[in-house]
């Protein structure tokens, strides 16, 4: 099953990422975006993180995909024009991101048997669920990083408000 | 049939899987014309990074990992909101998105 979900999910991951990159239309690339996203919530709940599977689809695909889709339908933006500059991205673009698949998956095959493997519902130990897990060490441990994001978001919200407002 | 059932999948495959969305994402980043686009491909280039974490957090039989997913994910909705409302402003004194024209620090 587990095998299964990875394949499965992984392609539509992947064919998600590459309609993305081959796409002329913004809204088209955000909602191949939105089936990344999904797909990769499918991917850790598969890797035991139901707590992370929940919050991908909420905030991500939920809230900032629809942010996304709401300011491309506010800037009615069309089609994207080829230029002249975009042709040293080309040349620069491609071999570069080649060269930095090939150094990642070097480094992870060569160290595939120190990895090891996973399986559904091996993670920890059965009697407490993922989410008291994260939450315990949320509000104990890390209890100051999470009051800290508060204020991020405040302050995020307030610059959000003065960027976007109409010069008078 | 039962074997695929039973098969378990390598963490050095969901690795693999985050390294392949991220060299999409950095392809992407310097591919794409359009603002937004660009900036759609940085969330994919964090999500690529947020499954190996939690690969990683599966493999070490700890949630520490996890947490720091929690973190990017709230800084991730923090930096979407400011960028966007950057690129509204642009777009309001420019009247364009495209990347090429977008050229005021260029001396």
């Amino acid at each position: 099953m587990q095998l299964a979900l990875f394949i499965i999910f992984g392609v539509l991951a992947v064919g998600g990422a590459l309609n993305l990159l081959l796409q002329r239309h913004p809204i088209n690339s955000a909602l191949s975006l939105v089936v990344v996203m999904m797909s990769l919530a499918v991917l850790y709940w598969s890797l035991g993180a139901e707590f992370l599977a929940a919050a991908q689809v909420i905030v991500y695909s939920g809230a900032i995909m629809v942010f996304f889709v709401f300011v491309i339908m506010l800037l009615n933006a069309g089609e994207e024009e080829r230029t002249t500059g975009s042709r040293a991205a080309y040349i620069v673009g491609f071999p570069g991101a080649a060269a930095i698949f090939c150094l990642l998956s070097f480094v992870f095959l060569s160290e595939r048997h120190a990895l090891g493997s996973s399986n559904v519902g091996g993670y920890l130990n059965h009697l407490t669920s993922n989410i008291s897990e994260v939450s315990t060490l949320l509000f104990t441990k890390l209890l100051l990083p999470f009051e800290v994001t508060s204020i991020l978001i405040l302050v995020a919200i307030l610059g959000a408000v003065v960027l976007a407002r109409k010069e008078q | 049939m039962t074997s695929l059932v039973a098969a378990q999948v390598p963490i050095a495959a969901y690795l693999i899987l985050a390294a392949i969305l991220f060299s999409i994402g950095v392809a992407a980043f310097l591919i794409k014309r359009n603002l937004i686009t660009v900036f759609m491909s940085i969330e994919l280039m964090l999500n690529a990074v947020n499954l190996t974490f939690v690969a990683f957090s599966h493999m070490w039989h700890q949630v520490s990992g996890q947490i720091f997913v929690f973190f990017v994910m709230v800084v991730a909705a923090a930096e979407a909101a400011v960028g966007l409302a950057i690129i509204i402003a642009i777009f309001r004194t420019r009247e364009t998105l495209n990347v090429d024209q977008i050229d005021l620090m260029k001396s």
